[in-house]
């Protein structure tokens, strides 16, 4: 049975998409200006002609990044520690999350505890800096000068995370687990062959959150990591737009295109990835998110 | 232990005798051996608590030795010394940063007072926005249209704060005559809508302290507002048609059905997310105010982090800027367990 909408409900339904839309334009709006501005000519950069189309279309703001050794350099110091600093807090997370999730566990409340109070109460900046600091110092001494492993060792584990993981573990059928027991399955082969496995979507979102925080790091890298060619993307982004922030350096600019362009350019360049992957990921995030709403 | 004879001794009524209560010796016995017993379940289960090392021995490492660090506001600053040899200076930082009469503590308390107007004011204004998004959405009836308005409105969470506040501070950035620019795209619309004057948009919108916190706030809006909507649009999805027939048939108005079919509905869902963000209130993301603040807007855009941040770690001040940050802590704390303790009592959900 079809009704007819009420006036209300009718201007309801107008108001959301004109609201919608209005939303809708203005999240995207500065990436089209980002996109525009990277491509367009000088005069038309500095001299604010741009709105929203190219103008004068150019595309050495990308070259001269695509030249640039440095831009290559971070943006494989980002994969390096997206790619070994989630593999690392998986491995710790997963199997913290496994142990935690048994109830036979002696001390379970405290271990969870352990955990949680540090949701409750982080030590702050500068003591995690001086921490920080001792660990580089010890890292140092036994042979690891490369300061990214300091930052995918020591860096980024999220209690939060490993309580997600101890749920969906705790969510798992206690009769599975004891049939793979009568089967002969060792502790290690239930969690890699029944619990893993059980679990695969809320392992990828869990996954999908320590990717991000690593992708997207950028002040303890840039406060740990001493040497200049070991930095992540995040941070050379924030360096380029410090050098360029700077009017009268700038006085001395001489190219075709403007140097507000290599910022876009950089910024476009770290957004594309991010972009390409987002559909594959989109249906993990949602659920992320909705997990994070009722924890326990 | 227990050596009372009664424990041991009950009354059998058949036999007319007292005897062993079994159960008693059983408990005592697990009580006189109980370390003996911990120790064989922890030998029988050694693969799990194997399992726990890496995790514990990462909080203890980079979670828990900082809090030893923080013990660094009560010691005088002596970074060659560990935080347990240098000597003790009791409260005199505290008295620095609360009563002291030098710039110091008037830039402290600007700071705490910051922290939780930033958050405040993302309460008030950030808050909401999700919820009118997805109430929004939900009116939305051909599924490819909202898809299209999620994945859009969903964008600009997927940028690095970095990048964020990049894009921010190009689009508002300053006129340099020298160099011969003129100001930032947004700097221009808002001069042409006269909502700010030429010389402001000159200037550069984030070097006027009256600017932050509007900057920060719709920044985090276009942030999050179309993501953090996802929760809230689950809720509203959930509800069952016929609630709105029956309202329907019940002459329900637009607005009615919003009062008594959706609202309810959702609000468990909104008490927990709003019972969360109380808990994070002093919490203030503080890459962003890093990233967005200048010399020029300390006076509104300072919080208690960056305040610890340039005074311990840029300026070696470490003493002071463990004190605020302790401050900060144990106030956040409270509000935490007080959100955690509202939200048990109020509904059977605990946040932790």
């Amino acid at each position: 049975m079809k009704r007819k909408l009420e006036v209300s409900e009718l201007i309801f339904k107008i108001l959301s998409y004109v609201f919608l839309t209005v939303f809708a334009i203005c999240c995207l709006y500065p990436f089209l200006y980002a996109i525009s501005a990277a491509i367009s000519g000088r005069e038309a950069v500095e001299y604010g002609q741009l709105v929203l189309f190219p103008k004068d279309l150019q595309f050495e703001a990308f070259a001269n990044m695509f030249n640039n050794n440095m831009f290559w350099n971070s943006y494989t110091n980002t994969l390096f520690i997206t790619f070994y600093g989630t593999l690392w807090a998986m491995g710790v997370a997963i199997l913290g999350a496994y142990a935690l999730s048994k109830k036979r566990l002696l001390f379970r409340k405290g271990f969870n505890f352990f955990l949680v109070f540090t949701m409750w109460f982080s030590a702050g900046l500068v003591p995690q800096y001086l921490n920080y600091l001792n660990t580089k110092e010890v890292f140092n001494a036994v042979g690891i000068t490369d300061d990214k492993w300091l930052v995918v060792i020591a860096m980024g584990m999220a209690a939060m995370n490993i309580i997600l993981l101890r749920n969906a573990f705790e969510g798992v059928p206690s009769e599975i687990e004891e049939a793979a027991i009568v089967d002969g399955a060792t502790e290690f082969q239930v969690l890699s062959r029944v619990y893993i496995p059980m679990s695969k979507s809320t392992i990828a979102t869990v996954a999908l959150f320590f990717a991000i925080s690593r992708w997207n790091g950028y002040f303890w890298a840039r406060q740990m990591i001493s040497n200049l060619n070991e930095h992540p993307l995040q941070v050379f982004i924030r360096l380029k737009l410090e050098e360029f922030q700077d009017p009268e350096a700038m006085t001395g600019w001489n190219e075709a295109y403007a140097s507000d362009s290599v910022i876009y350019a950089l910024i476009v360049c770290s957004i594309i990835p991010v972009l390409i992957i987002y559909p594959f990921i989109q249906k993990y995030f949602a659920k992320g998110v909705n997990m994070g709403g009722v924890k326990e | 232990m227990k050596m009372k004879a009664d424990d041991y001794l009950v009354y059998d009524a058949g036999t007319g005798k007292y005897k062993e209560d079994a159960e008693q010796a059983v408990r005592d016995d697990v009580e006189k051996h109980y370390w003996l017993n911990v120790g064989r379940a922890v030998l029988k289960d050694w693969r799990l608590y194997l399992m726990l090392i890496p995790m514990i021995l990462v909080f203890l490492f980079w979670r828990y030795f900082p809090m030893y660090e923080l013990l660094g506001c009560f010691k005088v600053d002596d970074s060659t010394l560990d935080v347990a040899d240098q000597l003790y200076a009791g409260f005199s930082y505290f008295k620095d940063l609360f009563v002291g009469n030098s710039s110091l503590s008037t830039e402290f308390w600007a700071a705490f007072r910051n922290t939780f107007l930033l958050s405040f004011y993302g309460l008030c204004f950030g808050f909401p926005m999700p919820i009118i998004v997805a109430l929004f959405f939900n009116e939305i009836r051909s599924n490819i249209v909202r898809s299209v308005f999620q994945v859009i409105t969903y964008l600009p969470k997927f940028m690095s704060t970095v990048v964020m506040t990049s894009l921010v501070t190009m689009l508002v950035r300053q006129a340099s005559p020298i160099a011969g620019m003129e100001m930032g795209v947004i700097s221009r619309f808002l001069v042409e809508l006269g909502l700010i004057s030429q010389e402001v948009g000159n200037a550069g919108l984030l070097n006027d302290p009256g600017f932050f916190r509007a900057i920060y706030q719709i920044s985090g809006i276009w942030e999050g507002a179309g993501y953090d909507s996802i929760v809230f649009f689950a809720a509203i999805i959930a509800i069952s048609p016929t609630s709105y027939e029956a309202a329907q048939i019940d002459g329900a108005g637009k607005m009615a059905q919003m009062k008594y079919v959706v609202l309810p509905s959702i609000l468990s869902t909104i008490v927990i997310m709003l019972i969360n963000r109380i808990g994070s209130l002093l919490n203030v993301g503080y890459e962003k105010v890093l990233l967005l603040y200048n010399p020029n807007t300390y006076v509104t855009a300072d919080v208690v982090s960056t305040f610890a941040q340039r005074y311990g770690i840029a300026d070696g001040l470490v003493g002071i800027a463990s004190a605020a940050e302790m401050l900060n802590n144990i106030v956040g704390m409270m509000l935490v367990i007080a959100a955690n303790t509202i939200a048990r009592k109020a509904s059977d959900v605990s946040l932790y």
